[in-house]
């Protein structure tokens, strides 16, 4: 088979190598390069030669510790409390140059909690990795079901026959056309704080009851305004891929639905979405994929802060990797995202396989 | 070869039609499209430097700033590097120590009566030589201080800490403004560490231990270093600023609009706080925390590339340039401080009785160049998510902490940075 493969395709083979010879030179080449130098400590720019360092640039990603805080006592044994708070040592004591827990050196926590008398704290060797991590998850987690249900329902609506519908899809459209870098330029005067335009609009609707925010400056809504706007700079693209789908669907099927008798709703139950099956699975790989890929909102919107609220993977990737001139840990972190992001595709193959 | 090349610039006006056996030589510049004349003011230069001698032609190439760093880096392990670069003087000791760069080999005594700041010095050799410096001054307005009652500080007497916290606090207790003190939190990047580690100076700590440049551990996490912290960390709890979400277009206006009573900014902003308030203008020096005041130094020099197959034409380009009519130009063309006190008393802006001369003697009296070392850029990096995540709200002593291990561990995995 693949002697007749290589012989009898020679044509298909040669007009299909600048294609491959370019994925292989941008794509698969740099991967490899990527993976090597994870394993190394490759810098930017240094006059030093390169050292194989082994997994370290793993272990000091991912490295954890769970430890116990035991309360400040008195002198009677009972633990110190101030304000109606137990007090703890801090953990700085014990993570620096403490030679009894060689273990917890140069760690962080990461997040802790109560048990009893005692804080349990989860460190981190890298928590604003594991931050990044924690964020990106939740973007993705997020992004993928709602882009893709509002990217249905947008699609729905304007896969109807009335005048001017085509001026909507462009409408709807159009925030795919411009730069994300435009779009996150724009996204950030209107998340201004004090008198920028989203407060104004809703102390506006609200007639003055509601009190300007800070969007983008506080931990709580940081992310969340960083999820919205992206939302709505990919919904269109994916509104066209479903109404491709849609228009894939048989029109004797809706004729024949509706001579049966069926409501709106069941039609689109087992007329509609079985037959837009293969568009969703596409949809839904793809909308991951980029999600997973966040970064030039976080670049130009946050860069990671406040207090790493919005920190993600690529965007960590590239601080390192070119800001602070650490290719072999921007390069891990490529390769960790890479894993995941293989994983997770396998599993959605897997969760939406073909099944007779 | 000096002779030469004066012999050279005699004849150059009589040889203008013969530049054909000028060599070439590469000049990358940072600027494109800057606003300012400095764009139009380098190209004039490179023209008559190429005009005065027939030896070498000068071929200027322009970045946007935002993409220079990267194209050096990227031309660098190209092998392509120009002949002479445009460098940011706190990167220099990278790009000295990365060879992408020689030593300058200037007469040392062409530099005296020259600022800090605009001379790049690494392993006690200059790489860099600058045309002119920033500084950086609190604009403010004499009546608003006098409203308050707060007295106006001087070079010889600046703030104290009590002073500066009684001033905020008096002006914030009005209400007559939005914010008392407008720090630039909107501009991320470098304004962090050019801006702001210089208090943190003034209070007795600092980015990295100078003294071995091996450790921050104790400079960037010590008592003194941890009370910069708080009080900065209380700037942002009080109210007394603007945080890291600052509007950008607020950071540019907000002083002239009255929305701030006082603005931390440079001197390139300074015109159109004298052209708003005219003589009501105040630029004031930085507060001393205790270690007296400072204030960040060194802005873009010249050097040569360590790849140049011509150092002399390099050399001889710097040195023209070294003029103190250069240094006048491109002071009145972009409002920046020229390099030498001659320069300054031919400038309209620093000349004695200038609406900016009070920069110049800031730049003289407080200047402090940024931590010279090849770990700089990374450090710079570090200092700025540390200050960040601390006007947000981050535990101070947990978060220097983490910042000097970052520092730390970087320059391990460095050997060092060849200190």
């Amino acid at each position: 088979m693949a002697s007749k493969l290589t012989r009898s395709n020679r044509a298909g083979w040669l007009m299909a190598f600048p294609g491959i010879g370019l994925i292989a030179a941008f794509i698969i080449l740099p991967f490899f390069l990527a993976f090597a130098f994870s394993l190394t400590n490759q810098r930017l720019a240094s006059p030093n030669p390169t050292e194989y360092v082994g997994f370290k640039n793993y272990r000091d990603l991912l490295g954890l510790a769970v430890f116990t805080l035991e309360p400040e006592r008195d002198d009677a044994g009972n633990a110190v409390v101030e304000d109606g708070e137990i007090q703890y040592p801090r953990l700085r004591t014990f993570t620096r140059r403490n030679p009894d827990y060689p273990h917890l050196e140069g760690k962080r926590e990461w997040f802790s909690w109560q048990s009893g008398e005692n804080r349990t704290v989860v460190l981190a060797s890298d928590v604003v990795f594991m931050k990044a991590l924690v964020n990106t998850f939740t973007f993705v987690l997020v992004v993928a079901p709602v882009q893709a249900g509002i990217a249905l329902g947008l699609a729905l609506l304007i896969n109807q026959k009335l005048r001017g519908i085509s001026f909507f899809r462009a409408v709807y459209f159009m925030p795919v056309v411009v730069s994300i870098v435009i779009v996150s330029l724009l996204w950030k005067f209107i998340y201004s704080p004090g008198d920028g335009l989203l407060n104004n609009v809703l102390s506006g609707l609200t007639f003055g009851a509601f009190e300007p925010r800070d969007w983008l400056g506080d931990t709580s809504t940081a992310l969340g305004s960083i999820i919205a706007m992206s939302i709505w700079q990919g919904v269109g693209f994916h509104m066209v891929i479903w109404l491709a789908g849609l228009q894939t669907i048989s029109p004797t099927l809706y004729e024949a639905a509706e001579i049966e008798g069926s409501s709106k709703l069941q039609t689109f139950r087992y007329v509609t979405w079985p037959g837009l099956r293969n568009t969703a699975i596409l949809i839904l790989i793809v909308i991951t994929m980029q999600a997973f890929a966040l970064f030039a909102q976080i670049d130009i919107m946050t860069q990671g802060g406040p207090l790493d609220s919005t920190q993600v993977l690529v965007f960590q990737a590239v601080e390192r990797g070119y800001g602070k001139q650490d290719i072999s840990g921007g390069s891990t972190i490529s390769v960790i995202l890479f894993v995941i992001v293989l994983c997770i595709s396998l599993i959605q193959r897997w969760l939406t396989r073909e099944r007779n | 070869m000096k002779v030469g090349v004066t012999i050279a610039a005699l004849f150059a006006t009589g040889l203008a039609g013969s530049v054909s056996a000028q060599t070439e030589l590469s000049l990358w510049y940072h600027g494109a499209g800057s606003a300012n004349a400095e764009e139009a003011l380098v190209n004039q230069l490179v023209e008559e430097f190429n005009a005065n001698q027939s030896d070498w032609k000068v071929v200027i190439e322009t970045f946007p700033q935002l993409a220079y760093n990267d194209a050096v880096g990227a031309a660098a392990l190209a092998g392509e590097l120009p002949d002479i670069l445009d460098v940011d003087g706190p990167v220099m000791p990278n790009w000295a120590w990365a060879n992408y760069m020689q030593p300058l080999g200037i007469d040392e005594a062409k530099l005296e009566g020259y600022l800090p700041g605009p001379i790049g010095r690494w392993n006690g050799e200059v790489y860099s030589v600058g045309l002119w410096d920033a500084a950086v001054a609190l604009s403010t307005r004499r009546s608003t201080l006098e409203k308050y009652g707060i007295r106006v500080p001087t070079l010889d007497a600046p703030w104290s800490l009590d002073e500066f916290n009684g001033a905020l606090e008096a002006i914030a207790a009005s209400g007559d403004f939005e914010y008392p003190l407008d720090l630039g939190m909107a501009w991320k990047g470098e304004w962090y560490p050019y801006a702001f580690s210089p208090f943190l100076q003034s209070f007795g700590g600092d980015i990295v231990d100078r003294s071995t440049y091996q450790s921050a551990e104790g400079a960037l996490n010590g008592d003194e270093a941890i009370a910069f912290g708080e009080w900065w960390q209380g700037l942002f709890e009080n109210g007394h600023v603007p945080g890291t979400s600052q509007d950008a277009a607020d950071r540019e206006t907000g002083l002239l609009d009255g929305k701030y009573a006082m603005s931390w900014n440079g001197n390139w902003a300074a015109l159109p706080v004298v052209e708003a308030f005219g003589d009501d203008a105040l630029f004031l020096p930085a507060p001393d925390f205790g270690n007296g005041s400072k204030i960040g130094a060194a802005s873009w020099q010249f050097g040569i590339s360590a790849t140049s197959e011509h150092p002399e034409g390099a050399r001889a380009f710097i040195e023209f340039a070294l003029q103190d009519r250069w240094f006048a130009a491109f002071s009145d063309g972009t409002g920046l401080i020229p390099s030498t006190a001659s320069a300054a008393a031919d400038t309209v802006n620093y000349a004695p009785g200038g609406p900016l001369e009070v920069f110049y003697g800031l730049s003289e009296a407080q200047a402090l160049v940024r931590p010279v070392t090849p770990g700089y850029i990374v450090q710079a990096k570090v200092f700025e998510k540390a200050l960040s995540d601390i006007a947000n709200g981050a535990d101070v002593a947990d978060t220097l902490d983490a910042a000097v291990d970052e520092i730390n561990e970087d320059i391990d995995s460095n050997g060092g940075y060849g200190h």
